[in-house]
């Protein structure tokens, strides 16, 4: 579905991936991991187009999308969850749904407000509340939300349990477990408790490069590339 | 207590009018980050349009009233697409250079094509002359314009919060990026947000033509109202804009009527107060 082919992407000088290749099949649960300033969200946002690679071939679903603009992608099935959620503060919960909604007619719709507040309920309750005024779990969940109701084939998460108390952790990885049903996900991590959880398999990255891909298993029983790569959870 | 009353409702129509022309500012630096010296230009041009078409063209002025913004409109669009999308994301020195050198070319422009003489236009028949119905003999014209911006002011309301357009652009002025993730398009977004300004702009300058001089001074006249506004309501909000322009017309209208030897320093007077009191303006939000 997704194939990102030796990409190199900078932020003015500065080289922050230096080669990445990486590969998610339809209906997997992959998981990127690395440390602070792996470049795991600098990944994410160049399949996004809100980076551009300079070098390097991204592929979704056969056609070539590196170089288009973001909401191009986002209209052809990505989604991205950024790692700090990023909720219109000054618009309520529903006009911040409203907003990403594909424009479709609703019965092509996978994800209508009403099944996206039966999935998150939380959410009806706050419909009229404003973004900005939300906790950090309700943000995380409003952040999902949206990226939902644009329809995306591959839903990109970026550190989704980031910051989040435990309960809300747990929260996520159900819902990560129940949209992986119909949906293609790769989210990222620093650690590999909840990769192991929720992802069928992983990548590692370091300084902008994979330095190790394969089942989380592994990387789990292999303390030392633990400690070499990963945050101790 | 006859004065007082005139100069209540002229300070209503000077700050209603400004409204209209500020708000558009205020929209376009939401949207773009672009403070736009040429909005000023634009309300000049949608007069002088007014004056070709009426005066010279001889065209009633109703349908003056739609073509000249329209016309500003796409001019509009044009320096958006071919000149302002340029400087998006650079240093605002950049755009403020930019849309100054626009107001100068427009203002020469102006005196190219209509001279630097002052140019009349006359009211359309049945909004001629003065009514009583207050009790006192004021414009027919002023209460249409008050008409008119408060009219635009309602349907700027409706738009922002009852349509989809209106959130989408309300979304690309607090995060632009994030938007554009959620698959708005943002620069489509901005061009459509830089016609909405300079058609707003264009609108006030027609409805202004029949009761202001025109000519090529009124543009850098009108964009120095306008920050004024801004800075007395706020950078970014709908109702210091209202409050802003509303302060700066009553400031007109009474010193003017009270106070003519102050007359010109009084709104610079009221900035200055503001700025140090509130540095934010009334209703602005605090910023870093
Ligand atoms: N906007 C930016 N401008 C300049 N450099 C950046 C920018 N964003 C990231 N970088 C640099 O690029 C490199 C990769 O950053 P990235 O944010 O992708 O890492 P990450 O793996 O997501 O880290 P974290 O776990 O902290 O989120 C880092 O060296 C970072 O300093
Ligand atoms: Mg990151």
């Amino acid at each position: 579905m997704l194939v990102v082919e030796d990409i190199h992407t900078y932020y003015g000088e500065s080289h922050a991936l230096q080669g990445v290749s990486l590969e998610v099949k339809a209906g997997e649960v992959v998981c990127l991991l690395g440390r602070n300033g792996a470049g795991k969200s600098t990944t994410l946002k160049s399949i996004m187009g809100i980076v551009s690679p300079r070098r390097g071939r991204i592929v979704f679903e056969g056609e070539e999308i590196q170089g288009r603009p973001a909401h191009w992608i986002a209209r052809h099935g990505i989604a991205l969850v950024p790692e700090d959620r990023r909720i219109f503060a000054g618009l309520t919960v529903q006009e911040n749904l409203d907003v990403a909604q594909a424009r479709r007619p609703p019965g092509e719709r996978r994800w209508s407000l009403e099944r996206v507040f039966d999935e998150f309920p939380m959410l009806a309750e706050l419909r009229d509340q404003d973004g900005g005024t939300l906790s950090g779990g309700q943000q995380q969940m409003l952040a999902i939300a949206r990226a939902l109701v644009t329809e995306p084939r591959l839903l990109l998460l970026d550190e989704p349990n980031e910051g989040l108390a435990p309960v809300i952790v747990q929260q996520i990885g159900a819902l990560i477990d129940r949209l992986a049903e119909t949906t293609t996900i790769l989210f990222t991590d620093q650690s590999v408790p909840f990769a192991l959880k929720h992802a069928s398999r992983g990548y590692i990255l370091q300084k902008g490069r994979v330095v190790y891909q394969g089942s989380i298993e592994t990387i789990r029983n292999d303390p030392e590339v633990q400690e070499r790569y990963l945050s101790v959870a | 207590m006859e004065s007082f009353l005139a100069a209540l409702l002229n300070g209503l129509e000077i700050g209603l009018l400004l409204f209209v022309i500020a708000v558009g500012l205020n929209i376009i630096f939401g949207v773009l980050g672009v403070i736009n010296f040429a909005h000023g230009g634009l309300y000049m041009l949608g007069a002088y349009l007014t004056y070709t078409l009426v005066s010279r063209g001889g065209l009633p002025f109703w349908p003056a009233l739609l073509l000249a913004p329209l016309a500003v409109a796409i001019l509009a669009i044009v320096l958006e697409r071919l000149v302002l999308r340029h400087v998006y994301g650079r240093h605002v020195t950049d755009s403020l250079l930019l849309t100054f050198a626009l107001l100068l070319i427009i203002d020469d422009a102006v005196r190219m094509i209509w001279g630097s003489g002052i140019q009349v236009v006359t009211p359309p028949p049945g909004l001629r002359g003065a009514t009583s119905a207050l009790g006192f003999s004021y414009p027919v014209y002023s209460f249409f314009v008050m008409g008119v911006a408060i009219a635009v002011m309602a349907a700027l309301w409706l738009f922002f919060t009852r349509t989809r357009a209106g959130r989408v652009i309300r979304a690309a002025a607090i995060d632009r990026d994030m938007a554009q993730t959620i698959g708005i398009n943002v620069p489509l977004v901005i061009t459509g947000v830089f016609a909405l300004g300079a058609w707003m702009a264009a609108l006030a300058g027609v409805v202004a033509a029949p009761m202001r001089a025109i000519n090529p001074g009124m543009g850098d006249r009108i964009i120095i109202d306008s920050f004024i506004v801004v800075v007395i309501g706020g950078l970014g909000s709908f109702p210091g804009t209202l409050a802003g322009a509303l302060v700066l017309g009553m400031i007109y209208a009474f010193g003017g009527r009270f106070l003519p030897e102050l007359n010109l320093v009084l709104p610079y007077i009221g900035m200055a107060l503001v700025l140090l009191l509130r540095p934010q303006g009334l209703m602005g939000r605090r910023t870093g």
